[in-house]
């Protein structure tokens, strides 16, 4: 073997082993900088979410009150809930809200929306007091409502016995409770909705309105044929966003009414709530709420699945 | 999409259709002007209904007790502050309003910093597992809080935070919404831009702090915003992990309130006066980015 058949090989040897090291060098520079920039967040979302998120799993295979070492029961918690009563009744309650509430939302939204979307004096003092009460906190908006609504010296129900009209018992009488809840939940809401809307118009093309025109089509013609279509998006993040939000609803029916009167409003996350920490079946309570869950996920992946039909994407 | 969302009128389309005769014009135009002013009407009333509740907490709150139960009147004569005086005795509503507000300020700026960082890691730097971290991150967006509340509850109890203001931050110190939503704000930075940078020297961090994070302002905005709101409103936590008055926040502190006073009215709605005001005041001063960020969600 002579030297130059040697030292070719060797040669690429040694080049070969510097750039691997240069390289792992950069490959553990670059490991840095992806830990320097994730760190901050996994590490939260990490011990306050997923931690907590398997331990919820957990959980719900226990019969636990918290306090007492816990006792293994498999998939009872869930089995029991799936064929109770009152899991039913809370879920019907929920849904009830959502039906009450999305179309109060989203037509008042829309409406506000397409009203303010043309010139008219003092239009930025009404988009704006239309959002007030999207920044005020659901607890107050809640306790301003049950004052409103208070069926012996309330406003509201003073307005209606003035005018004639039926007073109904509001949040102490089991029918009208949850319509109480939803209407203040609307009221709070609308201007959001509004903004959604708002913004979604003006992302509408007006030459395509203008062809329309010219087309010959009249302004009812045109909203359906035209806006909406063209507005589906909007309406589509709408709809997604307040079915997530308003099966999770709590806030407003804790402070409304407590779930009552005698569990006439009361919603998942309210039975949740009670569950825990006012009968201590942990359990249960997290076994509810994985349903919950499931239930949301469900919702939202069949209106994901189902945009292509309505949908109209630019 | 456009960079700043502008809600101005959208120009008057432009008469493209030729003159119709002068009588069709006059009828189109009176028709034209009672749709307007219905419509106006409609907004006002609106308006009325929306402001109204607002002006009748404050009323309220300055009625005596003792009117209260006659029935609903829109002019107090002999207004009273005592329904301030009860509240300030019973829940220290100052540190608490400073609570809420410190809070809020608090974990914006941290689901800024944490949501902008991991946004970069995501949208510009390779290494393996990238895809799967990042679903795992839109996995904890997809849990919502109830599904958390039993083991966190336990978790703050076993770290022994249970009635601090860490507790109170820590479910928000990030959050995989704002990760999702900045990470497509940086992805639709160009890339040439990092580029250009890097030979000139350039590393992440100034390329980070120089040029990404000035680029992707709107989407910050709507962030702060949903991150603002959120941790104002946010009840059900404060409500499981917070016992103290002095670490309470202003839904569980009014909340607290009603529990105690079911039936005084005057002192339920002073303390929602004292809520009001702040955020309305914020709100004000702030009005055209909060409405900007909202708008902007909506168009993703």
């Amino acid at each position: 073997m002579t030297a130059t058949t040697h030292g070719a090989p060797k040669a690429v040897a040694t080049t070969r082993h510097t750039r691997g090291a240069g390289s792992r060098g950069r490959a553990w520079r670059n490991r840095g900088w992806v830990l320097f920039f994730l760190a901050p967040s996994a590490v939260p979302l990490l011990l306050f979410t997923a931690v907590p998120m398997i331990s919820s799993i957990w959980v719900s295979l226990h019969d636990w009150n918290l306090i007492s070492a816990m006792r293994w029961v498999g998939l009872d918690n869930y089995t029991d809930l799936l064929t109770d009563e009152q899991t039913r009744e809370v879920f019907l309650h929920t849904l009830l809200y959502c039906a009450g509430y999305l179309p109060l939302v989203y037509v008042g939204g829309l409406g506000l929306a397409l009203a303010l979307n043309q010139r008219m004096p003092a239009r930025a003092f009404f988009r704006a007091a239309y959002f007030l009460p999207v920044v005020t906190s659901w607890v107050v908006v809640a306790l301003v409502w049950k004052w409103l609504l208070n069926p012996s010296n309330g406003l509201v129900n003073t307005i209606l016995g003035a005018l004639g009209l039926p007073e109904p018992g509001w949040w102490t009488d089991p029918t009208w409770a949850l319509p109480a809840v939803i209407l203040s939940s609307a009221w709070k809401d609308l201007g959001f909705v509004m903004v959604i809307m708002l913004a979604g118009l003006q992302a509408i093309p007006s030459d395509v309105v203008e062809a329309a025109t010219v087309d010959g089509a009249g302004p009812w013609q045109r909203f359906w044929r035209i806006t909406l279509p063209l507005l589906s998006p909007s309406t589509f993040f709408v709809v997604v966003i307040s079915l997530i939000n308003g099966f999770q609803v709590f806030d407003q029916v804790y402070v409304m009414t407590g779930g009552g009167p005698q569990g006439a409003s009361q919603v998942v996350v309210g039975q949740v709530y009670d569950l825990t920490f006012r009968y201590g079946r942990a359990g249960e309570a997290s076994a509810l709420s994985w349903i919950l869950f499931a239930v949301i996920l469900l919702i939202t992946a069949v209106q994901i699945r189902g945009q292509k039909r309505w949908v109209h994407h630019a | 999409m456009p960079d700043q969302l502008t809600l101005a009128p959208p120009p008057a389309p432009s008469p493209a259709v030729p003159p119709p005769a002068p009588a069709a014009i006059s009828t189109a135009r009176r028709r034209w002007g009672a749709l307007t002013l219905l419509r106006y009407a409609a907004v006002l009333a609106g308006a009325v209904v929306m402001l109204f509740p607002f002006l009748w907490t404050v009323v309220t709150s300055i009625t005596p007790e003792g009117s209260l139960a006659d029935g609903p009147r829109l002019w107090v004569e002999d207004p009273t502050t005592a329904a301030y005086g009860t509240l300030l005795e019973t829940l220290p509503m100052w540190r608490i309003l400073l609570n809420s507000f410190w809070i809020a300020v608090v974990s914006t700026l941290l689901q800024l910093v944490t949501g902008t960082m991991a946004a970069y890691g995501f949208a510009r730097l390779t290494f393996r597992g990238k895809n799967v971290v990042f679903a795992l991150y839109l996995a904890t967006l997809m849990v919502p809080l109830q599904v958390l509340v039993v083991p966190l509850f336990i978790e703050m109890k076993v770290l022994n935070l249970q009635d601090t203001y860490m507790a109170l931050l820590a479910p928000s110190i990030a959050s995989a919404f704002g990760v999702f939503l900045l990470k497509q704000a940086v992805e639709s930075v160009p890339r040439e831009l990092d580029e250009a940078a890097t030979i000139d020297g350039a590393g992440h961090l100034r390329i980070f702090a120089t040029i990404i994070v000035p680029l992707i302002r709107p989407a910050l905005a709507t962030v702060a915003v949903f991150a603002f709101m959120g941790s104002w409103n946010s009840f059900l936590w404060p409500l499981v992990v917070i016992r103290s008055p002095e670490f309470m926040t202003l839904p569980l502190g009014l909340s607290t309130l009603h529990g105690q006073f079911t039936t005084e009215w005057d002192v339920v709605m002073a303390g929602s006066v004292f809520s009001i005001v702040p955020i309305a005041i914020v709100y004000l001063l702030a009005q055209r980015h909060i409405i900007a960020g909202v708008a902007h969600s909506g168009l993703k």
